[in-house]
């Protein structure tokens, strides 16, 4: 069950719309490492977890992940606001616009639709929490990617919230790892899985 | 920016506060530094709520905060990802 906070976790206001700077934010909504990719990924794994504290960290993670798709939606939304045709056309900001308008629309910078193949519940504890820890430095990468490109304060500034918080999740993933091999053998961690083996 | 987009800012401010010694306590739920600043930032925000709520009516953030009059005020914008959105 999730309830509806009718706010933004970190507000976004970006004054001057620009269509080529939505281009390639729209990739942290539909992108394979963008923040859909991670809500999807962190609250799907949860049924296969073990632990009580990885199966808080991922439904609280992931409901974070859902705030920031909402974060990056607001953004490709208010730089798509108000654009005339030769804007549109000057852009480059023409073929998504015949196919969507200035609606918002889940594909990555490349335009290419979102897919579930972007991550992987794989049922075994580590190997889920590497594939989280590497998802938050994919995730860093690109948002560092995306600071390198821009230069408008009202568009850093919210990128450079969600960047930070790419590296706290990193922080608790890690921990959850530690929690989780703790609790294994500790010669052979791969011994057993937790989440299958009796 | 007016009073009320200050205290309505200082009111995210705490529930990101809130949310981030959240995330702390998955991984360190006896950490009672973290359940003291917990209740701390708990009690700053309900402050901040009644003082928001005495000086410019209803503070509307979940269906559950919706009070019961003849409208449903859920509706009313701006929306979190309009422009306007924390002047409202």
């Amino acid at each position: 069950m999730w309830k509806y906070e009718k706010k933004l976790q970190y507000p976004v206001n970006i004054k001057t719309p620009n269509p080529k700077y939505a281009q390639i934010i729209i990739t942290q909504y539909g992108g394979p490492d963008g923040e859909a990719s991670a809500a999807l990924r962190y609250l799907t794994q949860r049924y296969g977890q073990p632990y009580d504290e990885v199966k808080a960290i991922l439904t609280d993670i992931g409901t974070e992940e859902l705030a920031h798709m909402e974060m990056i939606c607001a953004m490709v939304h208010q730089l798509t606001r108000k654009l005339t045709p030769e804007e549109i056309n000057a852009s480059g900001f023409a073929p998504y616009f015949v196919d969507h308008t200035n609606a918002v629309y889940q594909i990555a910078a490349s335009g290419a639709p979102w897919t579930a193949t972007y991550y992987q519940s794989k049922g075994d504890v580590i190997t889920d929490l590497h594939e989280n820890l590497a998802a938050e430095q994919k995730a860093r990468t690109t948002y560092d990617n995306l600071l390198r490109l821009i230069d408008d304060p009202d568009i850093t500034e919210p990128l450079k919230f969600l960047r930070e918080r790419e590296i706290v999740h990193y922080q608790r993933f890690g921990e959850a790892l530690r929690l989780s091999t703790d609790r294994l053998d500790c010669k052979n961690f791969y011994a057993f899985n937790p989440g299958f083996d009796k | 920016m007016n009073e009320k987009a200050m205290l309505r800012r200082k009111i995210f401010e705490a529930d990101f506060v809130l949310y981030e010694l959240a995330l702390f306590l998955d991984t360190h739920p006896d950490s009672k530094k973290a359940m003291e600043l917990m209740c701390e930032y708990r009690k700053m925000r309900s402050e901040l709520i009644k003082e928001y709520e005495s000086r410019f009516g209803n503070y509307i953030e979940t269906l559950s905060d919706v009070p019961e009059s003849d409208r449903w005020k859920w509706i009313d914008g701006p929306w979190p990802w309009d422009n306007n959105f924390m002047e409202g």
